[in-house]
């Protein structure tokens, strides 16, 4: 199981998870689930679309994850957000339909980017991901303070001249690198579960913005460490593990928060 | 997930090279019965903001065919009781707060997108091909078969059927839930009752025209649609009549792009009917956007016209 070939995998997957869970707070903070479940699946169109003209996987993934997301907030600005990320990954998906047909064979290179290939990660993957997942954790240090404020209240936020489009257009920039980012490592799936499951896991334990941060990331991290331990074990997809540690990760945040207001109110 | 279902519908339809044989006639006409249950429940989504639920229970049901295909089950039932089990999931974790539904939807898409893994990964196993899991994710659901059309028939009746049963509560709790629930509206139940129908009418979408253009046919035409009319019945029937319009387009256009480069290779009826509902919300959004442009003009004059009446 920490044999040298998995020592790629327990790295990599680590940074992904690590990126997932900060950047995850403040999808859930700002109550973008959509973006970040559309984000990475209409990306999944741009890697179809490199297969089909050659070019590198990774450059279709973030040329489709950025064009995704100016599209979502662009949209969004004249109509419904959520009508907006639903036509944005639509047309993404539309066209990568089109690529993978008229590049003819159905690629198992296109398979391994839906569900990734965690355990066969190579040692070459880990520097594009070390590099990328550090920008994102650096984009949201420097946004930290406003890009909370803006999520939390808008309003006031508007007020302190941070403007909600730039917020908006900023974060889902940050969202789109981290997709094209995880995607080539761990598939479009995992990164979605995570992202959710994690930090609304960890607001449920505590309320203060940078201890749900860091405990987000911290759950994220562990939840793909079992998920790999336990893959390994039982030859079971990693997916599966992910997605059922996410669940029960935010059903205990939950069971938690509904205990601890039984106590609360029984003490008033 | 399903990106290239419905490149089998092509394949279905021109394989025998007529364009007026039975399987043409059998998916114009599911297809168009499809997009109008889409077009009439999408109009709720769009208003309630429910478009995530939407799409997400295309990958739900997903999960639930693949589930179904391990169990020998037929896949549109796998489909219809995933989605059920999955909008089921969502009311227990709160769908009902506007501020909640975006995150109980994330959670039960993640936890279902595990589960799919899981059921594709065991039934590659039990069927030692790989092939089966393509079958499931890209293949060839499509191929409706007549037997299949009383069940959409069924399916799509229902959803209509809810609607317009919940019709008056549903629209007051949309708009404001405080004035539905002060007149005595069982709020949460009748968003249960929606919920139902969203979940019924994807699962029937899904498996017919695939996941895109489930998503696609939902949301695009009723948000062009409530662009062009405050009226919530007329939305309707536009949003019926842009989606039908739009896919059966698609399908002629498939058709022709034999003979378009690369050559040799059909255009997926996806990719079309996607850019014609695109440029449908696109082009809905004109009106307001020249009136607003008028109307920015026009306040110079305003005061004076006003000082004249005065």
């Amino acid at each position: 199981m920490f044999s040298s070939f998995m020592v790629n995998a327990w790295e990599v997957s680590g940074i992904v998870a690590v990126v997932a869970g900060v950047v995850g707070f403040f999808t859930v903070m700002r109550g973008s689930a959509f973006a970040a479940h559309a984000i990475p699946n209409g990306a999944f169109a741009g890697a179809a679309g490199a297969i089909l003209v050659g070019a590198s996987t990774l450059l279709g993934l973030g040329v489709f994850a950025l064009a995704g997301a100016a599209m979502i907030g662009l949209l969004s600005r004249r109509g419904r957000h959520d009508v907006a990320t639903a036509l944005a990954l639509v047309s993404m998906l539309g066209l990568g339909a089109l690529f993978l047909s008229l590049s003819g064979e159905y690629s198992s290179e296109v398979e391994s980017l839906l569900f990734g290939e965690i355990l066969g990660i190579g040692a070459n993957e880990l520097l594009p991901t070390a590099v990328l997942g550090a920008l994102c954790i650096l984009a949201i240090a420097v946004l930290y303070r406003p890009l909370l404020l803006s999520s939390v209240l808008p309003d006031v936020g508007e007020s302190h001249g941070i403007g909600a489009f730039a917020m908006e257009m900023l974060f889902l920039a940050v969202l789109a690198l981290a997709a094209a980012m995880t995607v080539p490592v761990v598939g479009t799936l995992l990164f979605f579960s995570l992202a959710i499951g994690a930090p609304a896991a960890a607001r449920a334990f505590t309320s203060r913005p940078p201890t749900a941060m860091a405990l987000s990331a911290a759950i994220a991290l562990v939840i793909v460490w079992l998920a790999i331990g336990a893959s390994y074990e039982t030859n079971y997809p990693v997916g599966f593990f992910v997605g059922a540690g996410s669940a029960l990760s935010y059903a205990a945040g939950r069971l938690w928060a509904g205990w601890r207001r039984t106590i609360v109110w029984r003490a008033g | 997930m399903s990106l290239d279902q419905s490149r089998a519908p092509a394949a279905l339809i021109f394989a025998s090279g007529f364009f007026g044989n039975e399987a043409v006639h059998v998916a114009l006409g599911v297809g168009a019965a499809v997009a109008i249950v889409a077009g009439v429940v999408g109009v709720f989504t769009v208003i309630r903001g429910q478009s995530f639920a939407g799409e997400a229970f295309g990958d739900i049901g997903t999960a639930g065919g693949s589930g179904a295909f391990l169990l020998g089950i037929g896949p549109l039932l796998g489909f219809v009781i995933g989605n059920v089990i999955g909008a089921g999931a969502m009311e227990l974790i709160g769908v009902q707060r506007p501020r909640g539904r975006d995150l109980a939807t994330g959670i039960v898409l993640g936890a279902a997108i595990g589960l799919g893994a899981l059921f594709l990964y065991l039934t590659v196993i039990s069927q030692s091909t790989s092939g089966a899991a393509q079958t499931i994710l890209f293949g060839s659901v499509f191929e409706i078969s007549s037997s299949t059309v009383p069940l959409v028939i069924l399916i799509g009746a229902a959803c209509l059927a809810i609607v317009a049963t919940i019709y008056r509560p549903l629209l007051l709790s949309s708009v404001s839930a405080e004035i539905a629930a002060a007149r005595g509206v069982p709020v949460r139940a009748i968003g249960a009752l929606y919920l139902l129908a969203l979940a019924l009418t994807v699962a029937l979408a899904a498996i017919t025209i695939g996941t895109i253009l489930s998503t696609a046919l939902l949301v695009g035409p009723a948000a062009a649609a409530l662009r062009l009319t405050k009226s919530t019945p007329r939305a309707m029937l536009y949003a019926a009549g842009i989606g039908v319009a739009a896919l059966w387009i698609g399908v002629v256009l498939a058709y022709d792009s034999d003979h378009w480069p690369p050559g040799g290779r059909l255009w997926p009826v996806s990719f079309f009917v996607v850019a014609i509902v695109f440029c449908a919300y696109v082009l809905s959004g004109l009106p307001v956007a020249i009136r607003e442009r008028r109307e920015r003009r026009a306040p110079a004059q305003e005061p004076a016209r006003l000082g004249a009446e005065g």
